[in-house]
């Protein structure tokens, strides 16, 4: 859905730098961009008009008595700075706030919801990594062919679909209509299997949920790959390889394949954080039990302490991730670690 | 010397439009694309004639809810009876409107912030680009659903959500090319004969820059929409007006889709993706020819 780049964002000239001022410099610009995470996840909410305390309670019976007590509780007679010096303190010790909805606190909600979106993500990620790269370089390796225009034809369309209609439509032509598949949820509901049962009932409803992330995110890994691959295509040791009598498989697979896969792999890291942050749609059409479901109910109710909590953790998720995308750029490619 | 100058410049800049517009004629798919969205702005433009609007007044509707495509209702009903082709006439309109003016707004900040992070120099270039890296990061959905949930509901808030979370790229692209043109030997010969920061900069950065602002505001366009439909999907749109994303929504929230009822789930989300398919051809068509080191490819 969203546009990515293959190298990550550089906008200081780091290129000539050793590796620990490189690290320095990142790690750096990681802790700024978190602190501005943090920053923005305070005074958004602040920015509302209106009487947080209020907004909080919206559409819900409230005495005034207890809007007031909720204004204590939230330290809202306090100054500003003393309610964000308050909020910092809190997001160190792992606390969010409590969640007007659950009545629990949000750290607690988000601890009970991360696994079922780490476990679609893994799954969405892997078998979207595998397919793109390997559709991608055969793309490449037979460019101008049916193969190669049909397979960057398809990515262009998935790249242009909405990833939430996508879902509702697998769920209109697989659940809705063939049944094959359940239509919401991780499990069936009221069912008492354990072990192998279970897992295969999870994996069941899983299908469509992957399908959908898969379908959104594979295009881009196709188009890297097959731009990459194009680019070492015309290298020299290729021609070298085909004159030691290679079969042309194997100087794709033993030699132009693992040059090209150098970007994908940073390419790789960097979509792994908003595919995290793209569940939020996903797990809402196919009602998954993860933080995008838990946000889009926290959305709806409105309840914005727990809003405020998924947006630090996604956002969190995502900064660290591209820190990680950072590294492995600079580590895996030994060109840029000999300049 | 000066006008005769300056009437090079132009003729210069004629023959590059002359050839572009050359180049994108030898793109048939851009073509294909143009036309397609030319022909859903007027259809925009003129669902008032169309399609009255007290015809989709749920007080007044005649049909029943989600009937299937007819004769009378080419594309079925919505769950109030409402005729999904009217629906889906009038929520072009939020779509284009919010699509066009984030992206305008998207460009204003990615231009501005784009050419102040490649021209100035010291603080002011440290503090933009990190203000870009930030918002490169920071996933777009996650920031504008937080955005449009603490504004108050409309569609000038979406607007804002979206064009305040979309222009980072913009902003990279423009940077680079600031940097760019700012190496050449003329903006040297400028700044000797004592330009400053603004004549430099809109006099020959700005120029330069926008043929590569146009080729990507096309494509932020698209996304814009998408992103639209997918705010008002998670019910933060604007509840008085229709939008796809509002319509797909409404399918959610009725079970359309396990129900079967394929034309109230099909319809919006094809025209979703036929825009946004218009726009990526033109938009990376346009950037094939604009931008060197892609066409080199």
């Amino acid at each position: 859905m969203t546009v990515i780049e293959t190298v990550p964002a550089d906008s200081e000239d780091t290129r000539g730098s050793s590796l620990p001022r490189y690290l320095a410099l990142k790690a750096g610009g990681s802790l700024i961009s978190l602190a501005l995470v943090v920053v923005l996840g305070f005074f958004m909410f602040r920015i509302m008009p209106g009487d947080p305390a209020i907004n909080m309670t919206r559409g819900r019976q409230v005495s005034p008595g207890e809007v007031e007590r909720l204004r204590k509780e939230m330290g809202l007679d306090q100054p500003l700075l003393v309610q964000f010096w308050r909020f910092v303190r809190d997001l160190f010790t792992g606390d969010l706030g409590t969640s007007y909805v659950y009545r629990r606190p949000v750290t607690e909600l988000i601890g009970d919801y991360v696994g079922p979106t780490l476990l679609l993500t893994g799954t969405a990620a892997l078998i979207s990594v595998a397919l793109g790269l390997w559709l991608g370089q055969k793309a490449a390796w037979r460019r101008g062919s049916w193969f190669d225009k049909i397979h960057t034809g398809v990515a262009l369309v998935f790249w242009s679909v909405p990833t939430f209609w996508l879902g509702l439509l697998l769920l209109l032509i697989f659940g809705g209509g063939l049944g094959w598949f359940p239509t919401g949820g991780m499990s069936t509901a009221a069912s008492t299997d354990t072990g192998v049962a279970h897992v295969l009932d999870v994996a069941h409803h899983l299908v469509l949920p992957v399908t959908t992330m898969v379908a959104v995110i594979y295009a881009q890994y196709l188009m890297v790959m097959r731009a990459s691959v194009l680019e070492e295509m015309s290298a020299d040791y290729l021609t070298t390889a085909r004159a030691k009598g290679l079969r042309e498989d194997l100087v794709r697979t033993r030699h132009a394949v693992p040059n090209a896969l150098l970007p994908t792999v940073t390419l790789i890291f960097l979509t792994l954080g908003l595919l995290i942050a793209g569940t939020v749609t996903v797990e809402t059409v196919f009602s998954w039990p993860g933080l995008g479901y838990l946000t889009y109910k926290g959305l709806s109710a409105p309840d914005f302490p727990l809003v405020q909590g998924t947006f630090v953790v996604f956002s969190a998720a995502v900064i660290i991730m591209n820190f990680i995308a950072d590294l492995l750029y600079r580590v895996l490619d030994p060109r840029l670690k000999a300049s | 010397m000066t006008t005769s100058g300056s009437a090079a410049i132009r003729a210069r800049r004629r023959a590059r439009f002359k050839e572009v517009v050359r180049e994108i004629a030898s793109h048939p798919s851009a073509l294909i694309g143009a036309g397609l969205l030319l022909l859903i702005i007027v259809l925009a433009l003129l669902a008032p004639l169309l399609m009255p609007m007290d015809r989709l007044d749920v007080t007044k509707v005649t049909a029943r809810g989600n009937e299937s495509p007819s004769g009378g209702h080419w594309l079925g009903t919505d769950p109030s009876g409402r005729d999904v082709l009217g629906l889906l006439l009038w929520g072009s309109r939020a779509s284009l409107l919010v699509g066009f003016s984030a992206t305008a707004m998207a460009m204003i900040i990615g231009t501005t912030l784009g050419m102040a992070a490649g021209h100035f120099t010291g603080i002011v270039r440290a503090v933009v680009l990190r203000i870009i890296d930030f918002f490169l990061v920071v996933p777009s959905l996650v920031l504008a659903i937080v955005l449009s949930a603490v504004l108050s509901r409309g569609l000038s808030t979406i607007i804002i959500a979206i064009g305040v979370t979309c222009w980072a790229h913009t902003a990279r692209v423009v940077r680079a090319q600031t940097l760019t043109i700012e190496t050449r030997p003329y903006i040297e010969r400028s700044r000797a004969l004592g330009a400053g920061d603004r004549h430099i900069i809109g006099k020959h950065v700005f120029p330069s820059v926008l043929p590569l602002v146009m080729a990507n505001t096309t494509l932020v366009v698209g996304q814009a929409i998408i992103l639209e439909s997918t705010l008002a999907f998670l019910g933060l749109g604007d509840p008085t007006t229709f939008s796809w994303g509002s319509m797909l929504k409404t399918a959610l929230d009725t079970g359309a889709a396990t129900a079967g009822y394929w034309w109230f789930v099909l319809a919006p989300g094809i025209a979703i993706v036929i825009v946004v398919l218009c726009f990526t051809l033109v938009g990376r068509a346009l950037e094939a020819i604009l931008n060197p080191t892609l066409r080199a490819r």
